[in-house]
């Protein structure tokens, strides 16, 4: 799966975020200290810190009285989770099949030398995670391109660098 | 306030007077606020029209609503004014004031917001009228473009509902499996598999609980029909929910959505909370003794999960693998209790089987395929969008005379159906009608409804190579020949696509192939083939020229073609220059560019930018 199980930091990285194990309990508690609600909490852990860092896994650990090892199974097997901290903006290439006849790979490997980053990766000033997906269900707007939730469609290789330089300082 | 509907005949009133106060003379605008028109702007849309029908106090004469997907994608942001249906397409936000006063106010059409004919230029006023609605049969998508999601009242008002109150006063569960079973309805997800009786054997399996759950795990690449469904119709799944319920005698119901559809999610709680007020959802709904809870989990972005066993593994919190079917879900399935797994549109179906009668179903389509299918019409087409068709219609009527052909004049090459797990059709199978069984023959399958259509630039082992690529991702690994056999159809697809391909190569596809057919675990793994199997069925040559000749027909595999400048062509304009992203093109302003071949890495920016034709890919 798309996750590596690596809990090293990589260079060029800021601190990780400090984890406040409150808004974690707040987050355990919504969902009925449930063990069934894992993937629900680690959805919004993910969704409010932007990646799950190992102190909230562990706290989730032993709050549900799950083995961390089996809580590691979950976040690395479903794409939604990340382990290392993501860049501000969240930047998705579609590759469903619509987007891949329209040439949604070219797109992708063209962001990828621009920004010098595989897709899945982080750029080094943590501006942009760079992601592919396997349709958004906007096929009809192929190829697309989400920036944070946004949509660009019928997108053209031209038309990418005025699109990200207004991203880039926010 | 207290919403509460305590009775039957209670919701029958409220009903009543709903439409009445709604009198069919007062007319309505409904704009398209899809995912797809969203993202061409439909909200700033709204938010115009909204204003200028504040400013002009147009309260009394017509109303705006905000909508789910009408379907016409393609040319969104969507208006239909009713009850004309005078249908504008491409809106923007400039058009609103001259839409309210001179179509509303003054009953004058505005010519260049209507739908152009591309061959004959002939402008169409009417929706209907637009051979993209024409040869459709709208049943289940149709009421979209009537009713505003996020308003419960709306799909009352358009008869919402009337298929449960009708169940609920005068059928007995048995009834109602007999009703369904009567109708042919079969699972739209994927399988086909014939709902009626699915429904029958969980009713009769013994356990503790039961439940219901609505697969909207929509994972194929190019398919989005569920999505727009539970954007704009939600509370028709929710009503076939209740309805499956109450025929199975389950109390918790779960709708597994996909995360990459946050619209979805939103108008779907939403559905559920009115719902829940309304007294249609939780405890002795309308006073009948039958309870259903229902509630939402979110996907994690795995296409295994689509997988009945895998997405029950994923609700009770665990990794979703699936596991080996000897033992029905429908008799040991979420937390080993009997479990009704169904898909959004077979549970959308559910409320006007009963409310217009098994046997009126029964006669849309053909002999084993029953009632309409709604497919994405994607790819390389002129109109591109979801569309609603009875079954038995040909593909060709679809992609040419709904669809509107292929775009620039190019030609027809293939349509794929059925996802990862089906296959690709060539130009001859054409005439072949929709249904379950004679997609099957031929390869492909029905899927849960992406049409993904390709013309002669698309190269059909590349298509192969994503699929297998795309399952080689997605597979959860649980099983060796799934993992295994992709990893291995993988590497040999791209060795051909790379002019690496060898004479034995073909055999061993096959080979592996049968492989995984016979001995995979689930439904992903017996089904990856497909792709590889019609591919090689129908494009036999197109691998063949890979192969011998390293060369791709389609000029479309990287390592195969090379980039150049026709200096005859090439104007200076440096419209190239700009977009590539290596510099491998030099040449000052107006003078004849120069292309490094050894710089290139041929990502087309400079092909797709270059406005004469100079760029030449050989």
């Amino acid at each position: 799966m798309s996750n590596t199980f690596s809990l090293k930091r990589r260079k060029g990285f800021e601190k990780p975020m400090q984890v406040d194990t409150n808004q974690i309990c707040e987050i355990i508690e919504k969902h009925g200290y449930q063990s069934s609600a894992l993937i629900g909490i680690l959805q919004d852990i993910q969704e409010r810190m932007n990646y799950l860092p190992r102190k909230a896994l562990l706290h989730v650990s032993r709050s549900l009285d799950i083995p961390l090892t089996n809580i590691y199974e979950v976040a690395t097997f479903y794409k939604a989770f990340s382990l290392e901290p993501k860049g501000r903006h969240t930047l998705q290439v579609c590759l469903g099949t619509a987007c891949h006849v329209r040439g949604g790979a070219r797109i992708l490997s063209y962001l990828e030398n621009l920004l010098e980053v595989k897709a899945g990766g982080t750029t080094k000033d943590l501006s942009f995670t760079l992601e592919s997906v396997n349709c958004l269900g906007a096929c009809a707007l192929g190829p697309v391109m989400v920036i944070d939730r946004k949509y660009f469609g019928r997108i053209h290789i031209d038309k990418i660098e005025p699109i990200l330089k207004k991203y880039r300082d926010k | 306030m207290n919403h509460r509907v305590k009775t039957i005949s209670g919701l029958r009133r409220m009903r009543q007077s709903l439409q009445s106060s709604r009198d069919g003379g007062r007319r309505s605008l409904a704009v398209c606020a899809g995912t797809g028109c969203q993202a061409c702007g439909a909200r700033d849309v709204v938010e115009a029209l909204k204003k200028i029908h504040r400013d002009l106090d147009l309260e009394s004469k017509i109303e705006i609503r905000a909508t789910g997907c009408h379907g016409f994608c393609e040319r969104g942001p969507l208006v239909v004014i009713r009850p004309e249906m005078i249908c504008y397409m491409n809106v923007k936000p400039e058009d609103a004031s001259e839409i309210l006063t001179a179509t509303v106010l003054q009953g004058r059409v505005i010519d260049h917001l209507l739908y152009e004919d591309p061959s004959t230029k002939e402008k169409i006023v009417h929706e209907h009228d637009i051979p993209f609605y024409k040869f459709q049969r709208r049943v289940v998508f149709g009421s979209n473009g009537k009713i505003d999601p996020k308003e419960i009242d709306d799909y009352i008002a358009i008869g919402g509902y009337q298929g449960l109150e009708k169940v609920l006063s005068s059928i007995k569960p048995e009834g109602v499996i007999d009703i369904i079973k009567r109708s042919g309805l079969r699972g739209r997800g994927g399988g086909g598999f014939p709902a009626g009786l699915k429904w029958e054997t969980c009713r009769k399996a013994g356990g503790r609980e039961k439940f219901v759950i609505c697969n909207a795990d929509e994972g194929d690449p190019g398919a989005y029909m569920d999505r727009s469904l539970l954007e704009g119709n939600p509370h028709s799944v929710i009503e076939g929910m209740i309805i499956g319920a109450y025929a199975i005698g389950a109390e918790e119901g779960y709708v597994y959505v996909r995360n990459e559809y946050p619209l979805a999610v939103e108008n779907l709680r939403l559905a559920i909370e009115q719902a829940k007020e309304y007294g249609l959802l939780g405890q002795n709904i309308l006073g009948s003794g039958l309870n259903l809870n229902i509630r939402i989990n979110r996907g994690g972005g795995a296409f295994v999960c689509g997988e009945s066993t895998a997405l029950m593994a994923s609700l009770e919190g665990r990794v979703g693998e699936p596991r080996a079917k000897y033992i029905h879900t429908v008799e040991q399935g979420l937390w080993d209790q009997p479990t009704n797994l169904n898909n959004v549109e077979t549970w959308a179906n559910v409320p006007i089987i009963i409310h217009q009668g098994a046997e009126w179903f029964a006669s849309l389509g053909t002999e084993g395929s029953k009632g309409t299918k709604i497919f994405s019409l994607v790819g390389k087409i002129n109109n591109t969008g979801l569309v609603e068709v009875e079954m038995g219609i040909s593909l060709r009527k679809i992609i040419f005379e709904i669809g509107g052909g292929i775009p620039g004049g190019k030609r027809f090459k293939a349509v794929q159906t059925g996802g990862p797990s089906g296959g690709c059709l060539p130009e001859n199978l054409l005439d072949l009608p929709v249904d379950f069984d004679r997609l099957q023959e031929a390869g492909s399958m029905m899927g849960s409804g992406g049409m993904i259509v390709m013309d002669e630039d698309n190269c059909m082992v590349d298509m192969a190579r994503y699929f297998v690529r795309f399952l080689q991702e997605e597979s959860c690994g649980k099983c060796t020949p799934c993992r295994e056999g992709l990893d291995q159809m993988a590497e040999i697809l791209n060795r051909i696509c790379e002019g690496e391909g060898r004479s034995q190569d073909l055999g061993l596809l096959e080979d592996l192939s049968q492989t995984m057919i016979d001995t995979s675990l689930c439904g992903l793994g017996l089904t990856a083939p497909n792709p590889v199997l019609s591919t090689l069925r129908y494009f036999g040559e197109e691998y063949e020229t890979h192969i011998k000749e390293k060369k791709c027909p389609a000029r479309f595999c990287r390592e195969l073609i090379s980039f150049s400048i026709d200096p005859e062509k090439c104007t200076g304009c440096g419209a190239c220059v700009k977009v590539c992203p290596v510099e491998a093109i030099i040449g000052e302003k107006k003078k004849v560019h120069q292309l490094d071949e050894e710089k290139c890495v041929k990502c087309r920016g400079c092909y797709e930018a270059c406005k004469f034709d100079a760029v030449l890919i050989q």
